[in-house]
């Protein structure tokens, strides 16, 4: 299946994977309406380094930890092999933070204290929003066959 | 083929997912003394809080045992094993033959001799959800309400009792809480924390007596209650296979496969005692990951596959009053601790190795820790310093790095 692959090479840290996720994520028609209700929180994480730099997101695992681990059944691997979490059902316990590898589900903050993860933007259907907006091309997304 | 299970939690269900990967039309029985479909026990003091409705309370979703080809015999109890014969005798006095056999019978509360315990009426204990069924019908805001012992279960139904008693007071026997994962420090700044939020502790103390609403503790100090939630730990259910010739130590002893000692009898979850990844001894993991791993796995192997062994050790995910906690492995070596007002982070090293952690407040991306020690990764390529500050990626060197960005996984 086709996944986002990050080009350490490439990566400026510029952050705007970051944002372009966190407003794919936030429901809203406008970056600047979705950041005026304060920053909505992004699925993908860029380590900076000393001399390298990489956005890291969920790694779609064919055999998931995290789903496994899961204590109440609201992660799951669907059947186009994308690993979601249902918000309604999550309760924040945070097992999926200790399990997953990659360190790749985030902390929701605020009210809704779930685990957010990257859905690979399947409900638009289009490119992943952090891949569309790399700007020195860092990201790809692209099927390298199977993950672990 | 033809499969029975007992049981209907995290690993009946992992064993009815690990099948149906290699097996897809063989005859599934799954036989659970209780009544309910599966459902997430951890979440047993969330639905007390009300923090999780009835419909949130399930597991799977409704349609699971139809589109896995499973029979459901709920409210039944297996009451006889007979390995020789290949057959399970049931509380309604029917007989079941099974071909292959998973036993995830789980644990049972643990009920310290206490003087007038059995006779005490409003003592109840609070594992599975009809528990917190009747726990929740005999409190109300006046409700003076005592938890003997500060272990996870008891205080995670002290959480969930908060704001909804009048009292809230948690007995325990060691000199702090959640004494068998925190050391003192950690403890400390729970304990702390979960003050602030209505309960108050006792510790160095224990119960000696109950009477109809006054609990007398072993210093001889007397304390009034209107229900008294016993919480002193579990015990495993290893009888049905001890008595049909099993070996049992702590638990239903399994090999890497998860097969007992019987022929055909596969054991897993909170029944079972495992080996732990980390130091390599015996014992049991009573955890929900644990048990669907084990299930899962057992499932594979009793389908004719060959799943990898579960690399189990012990873990908790767990927050009280919104106050995060991460722990996992062992902690008998060099240690690395920093200390903040609510926050807390231990690592323990060992042989060039991250052997385990604790962390309190800030949680996140702890899983690169835990496969650190799960897949006992040699720290030479490593940054310490990055490992230190927080758990990255970046800590790993360029071609493993590499690997790991690709989805390749931790293990070298």
């Amino acid at each position: 299946m086709k996944k986002v692959y990050a080009i350490e090479e490439y990566c400026l840290a510029c952050h705007l994977c970051e944002y372009y996720c966190g407003f794919s994520h936030s429901g809203e028609s406008s970056i600047v309406k979705a950041y005026k209700k304060g920053a909505p929180q992004a699925r993908i994480q860029v380590e900076e380094g000393s001399e390298v730099n990489f956005a890291l997101n969920c790694r779609h695992c064919d055999n998931p930890i995290c789903v496994k681990s899961c204590i109440t059944g609201a992660l799951t691997r669907d059947e186009d092999g994308v690993i979601r979490v249902n918000q309604e059902k999550c309760v924040g316990c945070w097992t999926c933070v200790m399990s997953c590898p990659y360190g790749a589900v985030v902390r929701g903050h605020g009210d809704k204290s779930v685990a957010l993860k990257c859905d690979l933007c399947t409900e638009s259907g289009d490119t992943p929003a952090c891949v569309q907006g790399c700007p020195n091309r860092a990201l790809v997304f692209e099927d390298r066959g199977d993950a672990k | 083929m033809k499969y029975v299970i007992i049981g209907n939690s995290a690993a009946a269900v992992g064993c009815i997912e690990g099948i149906r990967k290699n097996d897809q039309s063989g005859e599934i029985l799954l036989i659970s003394d209780e009544k309910h479909a599966t459902y997430s026990r951890p979440l047993i003091s969330y639905w007390l809080k009300g923090k999780v409705v009835d419909k949130n309370m399930y597991y799977r979703p409704e349609d699971f045992y139809e589109k896995n080809g499973v029979k459901t015999m709920l409210g039944v109890k297996v009451t006889g094993l007979d390995a020789k014969k290949k057959t399970l005798t049931l509380s309604d006095g029917s007989k079941v033959d099974y071909e292959n056999l998973l036993v995830g019978t789980g644990s049972r509360p643990f009920v310290p001799p206490i003087e007038g315990v059995n006779e005490c009426k409003n003592a109840v204990t609070f594992l599975n959800w009809d528990s917190a069924i009747q726990l929740k019908s005999m409190i109300n805001e006046n409700s003076r309400v005592i938890v003997l012992g500060a272990g996870l279960i008891g205080l995670k139904v002290a959480e969930g009792l908060a704001g909804h008693v009048g009292t809230l007071t948690v007995v325990e026997m060691a000199s702090h809480l959640m004494p068998s994962v925190l050391d003192d420090k950690g403890a400390a700044i729970l304990e702390k924390h979960i003050t602030k939020c209505g309960v108050n502790f006792i510790f160095g103390d224990s119960a000696a007596k109950a009477g109809t609403n006054e609990l007398t503790l072993s210093s001889g100090k007397k304390l009034p209650f209107d229900v008294l939630v016993v919480a002193a730990g579990v015990r495993p259910n290893v009888e049905l296979v001890k008595e049909a010739g099993g070996k049992v130590g702590r638990g239903i002893v399994t090999d890497d496969e998860m097969r007992t000692t019987l022929d055909g009898v596969y054991a897993a979850g909170d029944c079972v005692e495992a080996v732990d990844t980390v130091t390599g001894d015996r014992h049991i993991m009573a955890l929900l990951p644990n048990a669907y791993m084990q299930g899962e796995a057992a499932g594979i192997n009793m389908a004719g596959g060959k799943a990898d062994t579960p690399k189990v050790m012990p873990m908790n995910a767990i927050g009280f009053f919104g106050l995060p906690l991460v722990s996992a492995g062992s902690y008998d070596g060099e240690e690395f601790v920093e200390e903040g007002e609510e926050s807390y982070k231990k690592l323990v090293f060992r042989d060039n190795k991250l052997l385990g952690y604790i962390l309190i407040s800030d949680v996140d991306r702890a899983g690169i820790y835990t496969a650190l020690i799960r897949e006992k990764i040699d720290l030479k390529g490593v940054d310490i310093a990055l490992l230190k500050k927080q758990p990255q990626l970046m800590l790993f060197g360029k071609s493993d790095r590499k690997r790991i960005l690709a989805g390749g996984g931790i293990a070298q």
